[in-house]
Parts: structure tokens; sequence; C-alpha cells
């Protein structure tokens, strides 16, 4: 099955983290989610939660540079949905059997295993991070993630000059990198 | 302080900052120092690693803003658009069905266990019909048998309710001769005898003393079996004092036969008779007629009265009298009957049981009309 044009569209605006495409995906999926996740023991957190991790699973995709579902975008999210709500009913012990199936569904199972694999990887980037503390971690995030230039860094962060920030960030990223190696190190056999 | 300098060349060069000739220096670095190498490697990973994980903070915090931000506008319900008692039955659906599963499975059981042990009207009125059908057939048979009883049984054969007296007799011929007291059939319209299988026998009276009271009588019955030989016999001797006697007799109504002993307690009867013997037996009323027997069985009288004034005195014909009464029966000319007696009693020596199941054959119920 081809894959719409526009659902194509959709998925690219996703790979460059375009807010308008998040937007239209939220609208015409979301309502759908929330049943399913509800009508199986769910709350409207829960919802919230799968549907946005779908929505990951569906970005990482975008970003690996495939945007053929070989299915409807609906049917796809759904699919996701159902298995990751699974998954965590599974996780709380939970009474169940098998969510009934109102729609077609396809296999996901592939995808969700990388996206679990990464998963792992941003929540030890995230520890480490957190575990570094502060001021390193913000000194860290406005250099690598907010991709601040140092000079404006050590204004804002009351250093010196350039050197100084920079002194501080080699230190803090030094201690981020043994942290997040040491549990990469755990985590990949 | 080397370290940090290298760190930021290797930065410098993983984001494509270097100049060309500082480039050229630093991958011939990379080249001659393996460490070198190792770390741009790390750190190119490391750096990676970071950019992701960037561009997926940005994407979930850009993920939760429209969430909010839609949920804020309504395009999407943030309630849950069920009701609570739709999301509790939706939650407890299993264990509500597990509940009503057991309480179903119970009621059915209980109902089934009523049902085995309680009372079951319909099938009983079965039942009783069935009985009530069994009753049915079973009348039907007793009435075939009255019937069948009735027919054998000649209804000119069975004489008409309410016999005036009755009392026993005894055979002295198995050709159908019988003596009894006299005072059974004086007077009487008609007499009939009965055996005590229960059957009727027309009888004529062929000879009456009232002196010696003594009746002779003749079964004039043509169902009347004879009986080829008799078991006792009549003792031509006097009895002795002290001598054990028994009697059989019909003291009923019915023809059951009643048996009685005692002793004889005085050679002559009331004031001096000599024709009879003093007994001392218990008698009743219907017992008149009925033979004495000695231990030997032979017939040494026939009971005929009891003393009122005295208790347990009775008086018996002696069998003399029998002896006189044939004699006088062959003197009359005009009777051809020949009454033939046997002398020698064959039951002679045996217990008095099985004396007395001898006996019975020959003894009959006297009744009068």
């Amino acid at each position: 099955m081809k894959t719409d044009p526009r659902e194509i569209a959709l998925l690219e605006g996703l790979a460059k983290n375009d807010r308008q495409a998040i937007e239209t995906i939220y609208k015409q999926h979301y309502n759908m989610v929330q049943a399913l996740i509800i009508n199986n023991n769910g709350s409207t957190d829960d919802a919230r939660d799968v549907f946005q991790e779908a929505m990951i699973v569906l970005y990482e995709k975008a970003r690996s540079g495939t945007f053929e579902l070989n299915c409807l975008l609906k049917t796809y999210i759904y699919s996701v949905c159902r298995r990751l709500w699974l998954k965590r009913l599974q996780q709380q012990q939970k009474f169940v059997s098998n969510i009934d199936v109102v729609s077609e569904t396809v296999p996901v199972e592939d995808e969700l295993e990388a996206h679990g694999q990464r998963n792992t990887e941003f929540q030890m980037m995230e520890k480490a991070m957190q575990h570094i503390g502060e001021p390193c971690r913000s000194l860290l995030e406005a250099f690598y993630i907010q991709k601040r230039n140092m000079l404006d860094i050590a204004g804002h962060f009351g250093y010196t000059n350039a050197d100084n920030a920079k002194n501080q960030k080699y230190k803090c990223l030094m201690r981020l990198k043994k942290l997040f190696f040491a549990a990469y190190k755990n985590n990949t056999p | 302080m080397e370290e940090m300098q290298l760190l930021d060349a290797v930065e410098r060069y993983i984001a494509n900052e270097m100049p060309a000739e500082e480039r050229a220096f630093f991958e011939q670095l990379r080249k001659t120092n393996p460490e070198v190498d190792q770390l741009v490697v790390e750190h190119t990973m490391f750096l990676q690693q970071m950019d992701r994980f960037s561009d997926w903070k940005q994407y979930k915090s850009t993920l939760h803003e429209v969430h909010v931000q839609l949920a804020e506008a309504g395009s999407i319900q943030e309630k849950a658009p069920k009701a609570t008692i739709v999301q509790l039955w939706k939650k407890y659906q299993r264990v509500v069905a597990v509940a009503a599963s057991i309480a179903g499975i119970t009621a059915l059981t209980i109902s089934a266990i009523a049902y085995y042990f309680a009372p079951k009207p319909a099938s009983e009125i079965r039942l009783l019909s069935q009985e009530l059908a069994n009753v049915k057939i079973n009348q039907k048979r007793t009435d075939q048998k009255v019937d069948q009883a009735l027919m054998n049984h000649t209804p000119s054969f069975r004489p008409p309710a309410n016999p005036k007296s009755g009392g026993t007799g005894f055979l002295i011929d198995g050709k159908g001769y019988l003596v009894t007291s006299s005072h059974i059939v004086a007077d009487a319209d008609s007499v009939y005898i009965q055996n005590t299988k229960g059957d009727f026998f027309k009888v004529s009276t062929l000879y009456v003393n009232k002196q010696t009271d003594i009746a002779v009588l003749k079964i004039v019955d043509s169902r009347y079996q004879p009986i080829k030989i008799l078991p006792y016999a009549l003792q031509k001797n006097t009895a002795d004092l002290g001598e054990e006697i028994f009697t059989m007799g019909f003291p009923r109504p019915t023809s059951e036969i009643v048996y009685n002993r005692g002793y004889l307690s005085a050679k002559t009867g009331y004031n001096g008779d000599t024709s009879t013997y003093q007994l001392a037996i218990s008698a009743n009323p219907g017992n008149s007629g009925g033979p004495i027997f000695n231990h030997s069985g032979e017939v040494i009288g026939i009971l005929s009265s009891k003393q009122n004034t005295a208790e347990g005195v009775v008086f018996s014909s002696r069998t003399k009298n029998i002896f006189t009464a044939l004699h006088e029966i062959r003197k009359d000319s005009t009777n051809e009957d020949r009454i033939k007696l046997l002398l020698p009693s064959s039951i002679k020596g045996l217990d008095r049981v099985q004396q007395i199941k001898k006996i019975e054959d020959c003894m009959f119920m006297v009744i009068r009309y």
C-alpha cells in the first residue's frame, strides 16, 4: 500500500520537529488513542504518555529517513499505541488478556525494539545529566542542547571570561562522559 | 590543561571548525597517535548521542506544548468521554463476570440439590395411580377367587345361617357314620357337619338315645370321600381311675379344632350313674359329643355334660353305650346299614401331636338347624 503523500509530508515535518505537523497528527489521532487506552483500564494521563511515545517512535522513523509506512498513519499509530499499552499493563502486572482489536493492526515489534533501545540510551543520558548537578547541568545544556556560544554562556553564568567558562565546561563534560559511559557499558552487553 | 586543549581541538575537529592547516596537522596526529584517534571516535559518538538527546528533548517539549495547547483549544478532549460508572464497569468487568458466574453456578447447584431432595408431587401422584391400579387388579383377582370358591361350594351344600346349636362328632366307620351327643341333634330340623377344612356335609340321624346321650349320624352327602381305615378304635373294657385322657372338639363358632387333656376322676357319673364317667378336663359348650381318648388313642367315652355346681367336673357317656346303640341299629331289620368297627388303634404308641394329626380328619363340627 502506497503511503499518502500528505502523510509523507507530515512525517517529513516531524523529522524537522515541525510544530505544525505535530499539531495536525495530534488533532487527527489523539482521541482514537485516548479511547483505546481508557477502554482498556487506562486514564487520560496514560493516554497522553502512550500517544506521545508513539509520536516519538514516529519521529525516530522519520529521522531515520523512511517515510514509507506501508499502511495508513492511523493504523500505524493505533498498532504502536496498542503494543505500548499492552507492554505497560504487563509491567504493572494488571489483569489483562488481550486488548480487543477494534481496528486493523500492523506488526510494529521491530520498530518498538529499536525505540526501546534508544529510549534507554536517552534515559541514561538524562540520568547522568541529573547526577552531575548544578551548575554543570545548565552549563552543558546551554552549550550542547541550546548550542549557545561560549562568550554568551560566560556572560549568562557570571564567568569573568570565555576561557573560565570553557574550563568549567570541560570539567563538567568529563564528569558527564564518565557517568554516561559507565552506564552505557553496563547496559550494552 | 593539555587534555582540555586536546578535547577542545577534538570538538572543533568534529564540528569542522578547524582551519585547513590545523586540520591537516590534527589528522596527522590522529594517524600517529591511537589515543587521540580513540578519543575522536569516542567523542564523536558522545556528541551524536548528545545531539540526539537534545533533539529528543526538544521534540518532547514540543509534544507537550502541543498537547497543552490543543487541550486548551478544545481540539482534543482531556476529559474522559465516558462516565465514571462506565469506567468502573470497564475496570471491574472481569471481576463482575467471575462473581456472576460463581453466583450462577452456586444458584444452579442449589436448585439442583433442592430439586433432587425435594418431594416430587407430580411423580408421586403417578405412583399413587399405579398403586390404585394394582389395588384394582388385586380386587379383581380376589373377586375371581371368591367366585371360584362359590362355584365349588354349590349353594345347596351351604346350610342357611343362624344354626340353633353346635357340638362335636367323630367317625366310627370311615364309610360315613358318626357318633355325637343326642342333645345336640335332638329336635333338629336338619343337621350338617363341617370338617376342619370348612366343608359342609349333610347328615341324617340314624339313632338317638336320650338316656345314654348317644346319637348316631350318617353322612348323606355325595361329596363325602369315605375314609378307609380310622386311626382310633373303641375301648371295650372299662377305663381305670386316674387314666390320662384327652379330647378334641369345636367350642368355637368356626371349624377350628381345640385340644384338651385331663384324667378320669371317677368311674361313675352324676349321682353314681354307672353309664357315665366323671372326668377332670376343661370343657365348654361345643365340646359336647367329642370323643374321650385314652393315651393309646382308644375312645373311652363321649363328652356329654358338665356339673354347674362344681368346677371342673365333666361327665361323659361310656363307649359301651355306642356298642349298645349299634346293636340296636342292627336289630332294626328295616335298616340296611352295616357299621363295622375297627378294633386295634393304629395310633397307639405315637406321640400326642402325631395322634392328633391323624384323628383331626375324623372330627366334625355338628351343626343343628
